[in-house]
């Protein structure tokens, strides 16, 4: 019972990364498309930098709980995704610095340097982490003692890659609609006009994602078996068709929730058919990873548990107070250089 | 070269690259809490002036700080997944508890602090560093929490093959982890109070700004004052705890080898690098060491010959570390003491502030010397008497190791460079003229 708690629990955690970093990335990933002069990438920087870093933690804090509630997993899952990962990391470095940074110098060359690493810094993770979570829906090769018997290219087949890409579209869509949240004039409209196109291909890929599933992966067992489940890919498809109705009607804060929702729900459709599994093993069935043979002792998940009653609602209660008060649209030009150090 | 020394060393260039910006981020942020405190109470606008120079210095530093924090957690799972899996019941709450409880209320009022000038009453702006200074000191408590058991493993039990917790209070409350808390944060603030006094005796030299870096420069001499004498009376004690939890660690840091009543401490040693033994050991001080670890001159301490030879640290290291760490506690004493005398004509004592401003590297080097102590002088253990390192590597291709490694050293340097280029540049630009708006 505590081991499915907190599967459940560890599928919402990267979820809620995903919806957060989500927009974030895919606003930086769009960057060459969506800004044209200094005052737009400045405007684009402004949009995110009260609050990619405190979306990043969810990144951290899913971490710490995979290690944290599921040991087995964490070990696994880490070393065997050891190359990914560390690009992963560099990139959301030369990300974060590039916000920090950008400002410090007036040369245009500087500037470039830092744009450059915020485009890579965003697009690279978006790309991985799907790739990486589509690989563990699918299955790796490990052995029995969880010993990873495949090399980086093992990871890049078919399905990973649509996963990426679907990640990719999904983000970009997602930024595109915060951008339109936040800002007014020009840039405002090469966002829509951007979340419009994104959307058709979005669909697609969504599609070719789940049908994929059927013959890439087993994740569909779980679903024959628990039909309560449909819900979840349900959930993606109302979460695109609505952000598309809410775009059009110029809600935006509409549109980008629901856009969320279909992020969303497209993480715990994978996570939803893995169960009970966490690292299916593609060489052995009996190999996986699963929550019951990769989770901590009880009094560890029960702490946890408690940990994460108290503290997680009171994240969630003061970050909601910082998008409130910070999610404002940003007049043409007013750019984070006229607001606070920046 | 293998997976496990590449690790290792690539673990050594996470962790020394991300000590140099934290304990600024520690000391800082406090002092900036108190800047923008007393600009609120008094309404004067050079503490506001003041509040927002440092600010922009802490900014900076905070954002590769918190950067490399991230490839450090994530690098027990990649490069020691052994050691994750053996211990993650005990050690990986830990860390998911920092990251809940504190990484989040920091890093989302960082943003809040720099963002919230124009959006928030100065009473609830400075209440936003004040959380950013609580959070993140609070994220250093469960960090150490989690070094001080792989120092000194308490409330866990051996279970299906792995160590799993038994007791949480006995975990958080261990001695050795709040010596250590206290430790580390001293040092923390003895850094600050440098970096804030050597900042400010660059621009009193020049005389620039005198009144803004006169009042800059106390405040970092109080803290560095108060923590350096603290540090000293802290250490103390920290090293006699070790006595009775890492005796092999004791032993490495005055270079004992044999077990004996009176045990003497040498004014100069130097170990073998065969780790058998000291090559040089003269000025024979009879019984320190017994009163420095037992507060009884008559006592034994245990030596390293009593323990075989594949359980004793790097004696060499550890021991120069270590004394090189005590000399520069001590010298940071001698220069926090005669900041205290001249503190009210600084402006005169300019041999003293040049002193001051070349002193500023001495405390980053304290820190990592520290750490050398305590992680080198733990070995060959990874969690002390429990798991050797060499247990608790991943099974990972040494080539993907040497790739990374090579890559964290090149992005880390530019990083670093960049990042105390940076902060040098704003310091040496100066405040910006102060304006009373808020």
């Amino acid at each position: 019972m505590l081991e499915t708690i907190w599967f459940i629990l560890w599928g919402v955690l990267w979820a809620i990364y995903f919806i957060l970093d989500g927009f974030d990335l895919g606003l930086g990933s769009l960057m060459p498309f969506l800004a044209k002069t200094d005052d737009d990438r400045r405007t684009l920087y402004s949009a995110m930098a009260p609050f990619w870093d405190g979306n990043e933690v969810w990144l951290i804090t899913a971490g710490g709980v995979t290690f944290a509630a599921f040991p087995g997993t964490y070990a696994v899952m880490f070393s065997a995704l050891y190359t990914p990962l560390m690009i992963l990391l560099f990139a959301l470095i030369l990300r974060a610095v590039a916000f920090e940074f950008r400002e410090q110098i007036a040369s245009p060359s500087w500037k470039r340097l830092w744009d450059c690493c915020l485009f890579l810094g965003s697009l690279v993770p978006a790309l991985l982490l799907g790739v990486a979570f589509a690989n563990l829906f699918k299955g790796i090769p490990i052995d029995s003692q969880g010993t990873y018997k495949g090399t980086l290219f093992t990871l890049l087949n078919p399905y990973g890659l649509l996963g990426g890409i679907l990640f990719v579209l999904l983000f970009a869509h997602h930024g595109s609609l915060w951008l339109c949240i936040r800002t007014e004039g020009s840039i405002k409209e090469r966002g829509a006009l951007w979340a419009k196109r994104l959307w058709p291909l979005a669909v697609v890929f969504a599609a070719f994602f789940l049908l994929a599933s059927a013959w890439a992966t087993d994740l569909y067992a779980n679903y024959i078996k628990f039909p309560f489940l449909f819900i979840l890919p349900g959930l993606a498809v109302v979460g695109l068709v609505g952000s598309r109705l809410e775009a059009a009607r110029g809600n935006w804060w509409k549109a980008w929730g629901a856009s969320g929702i279909t992020i969303f729900a497209a993480t715990l459709f994978g996570v939803g058919g893995m169960y009970p599994r966490m690292i299916p093993s593609s060489l052995d069935p009996s190999f996986s990873l699963t929550i019951y043979n990769a989770s901590s002792s009880a009094l560890t998940l029960t702490i946890m548990l408690g940990v994460a009653l108290v503290f997680v609602p009171i994240v969630v209660f003061y970050q909601v107070w910082v998008y409130k008060v910070f999610a404002t649209r940003m007049r043409p030009n007013e750019g984070g250089v006229k607001e606070g150090l920046y | 070269m293998d997976t496990l020394l590449l690790s290792r060393l690539q673990f050594a260039v996470a962790t020394y690259f991300h000590f140099l910006f934290v304990p600024l981020t520690l000391g800082l942020s406090i002092l900036i809490a108190i800047m923008e405190t007393l600009y609120v109470r008094k309404k004067d606008p050079q503490y506001l002036q003041m509040a927002k120079f440092w600010g922009r210095i802490f900014l900076i530093n905070f954002v590769v700080g918190v950067v490399t924090g991230i490839t450090l957690e994530f690098q027990f799972g990649t490069n020691w997944a052994g050691y994750s899996k053996y211990v993650g019941d005990v050690f990986g709450s830990l860390l998911a508890i920092e990251a809940t409880a504190a990484f989040f209320l920091e890093s989302t009022f960082i943003a809040v602090w720099a963002f919230g000038w124009n959006r928030l009453s100065a009473k609830a702006h400075a209440l936003s560093i004040w959380l950013v200074a609580f959070a993140s000191n609070l994220s250093a408590l469960w960090i150490l929490i989690a070094n001080s058991w792989m120092q000194s493993p308490v409330g866990y039990v051996l279970r299906e093959g792995r160590a799993e917790l038994s007791n949480f209070l006995e975990v958080v409350t261990q001695k050795y982890a709040w010596l250590t808390i206290l430790h580390t944060l001293a040092a923390a603030y003895i850094l600050t109070g440098f970096f804030v006094m050597g900042a400010s005796a660059y621009h009193l030299l020049r005389r620039q700004n005198l009144g803004f870096f006169t009042k800059s420069f106390r405040m970092g001499l109080t803290m560095a004052l108060l923590f350096s004498f603290f540090e000293i009376v802290e250490g103390h004690l920290h090293g006699a705890d070790l006595a009775e939890k890492q005796p092999t660690k004791l032993a490495a840091l005055e270079a004992l080898w044999e077990t004996q009543p009176r045990a003497p401490i040498y004014i100069v040693a130097f170990p073998s690098p065969s780790n058998d033994g000291n090559i040089i050991q003269w000025g024979k001080i009879p019984s320190a060491m017994s009163l420095l670890a037992h507060h009884d001159p008559e006592k034994p301490v245990k030596g390293l010959l009593d323990f075989p030879k594949e359980d004793r640290p790097p004696v060499l290291l550890t021991f120069l570390s270590f004394r090189l760490m005590v000399i520069l506690g001590l010298i940071f004493c001698v220069l926090t003491l005669w900041g205290w005398i001249k503190r009210n004509r600084l402006n005169e004592s300019r041999f003293y502030l040049r002193v001051m401003m070349w002193a500023i590297p001495l405390p980053y080097l304290a820190c990592a010397l520290g750490w050398t102590v305590a992680e080198v002088g733990r070995q060959p253990w990874i969690v002390y008497g429990l798991m050797r390192t060499k247990d608790a590597v991943s099974p990972i291709a040494t080539s993907q190791v040497a790739v990374t490694l090579i890559a964290f050293i090149l992005l880390y340097t530019i990083l670093g460079i960049l990042a105390f280029w940076l902060m040098a540049k704003h310091i040496a630009r100066g405040p910006e003229p102060a304006q009373a708006k808020l």
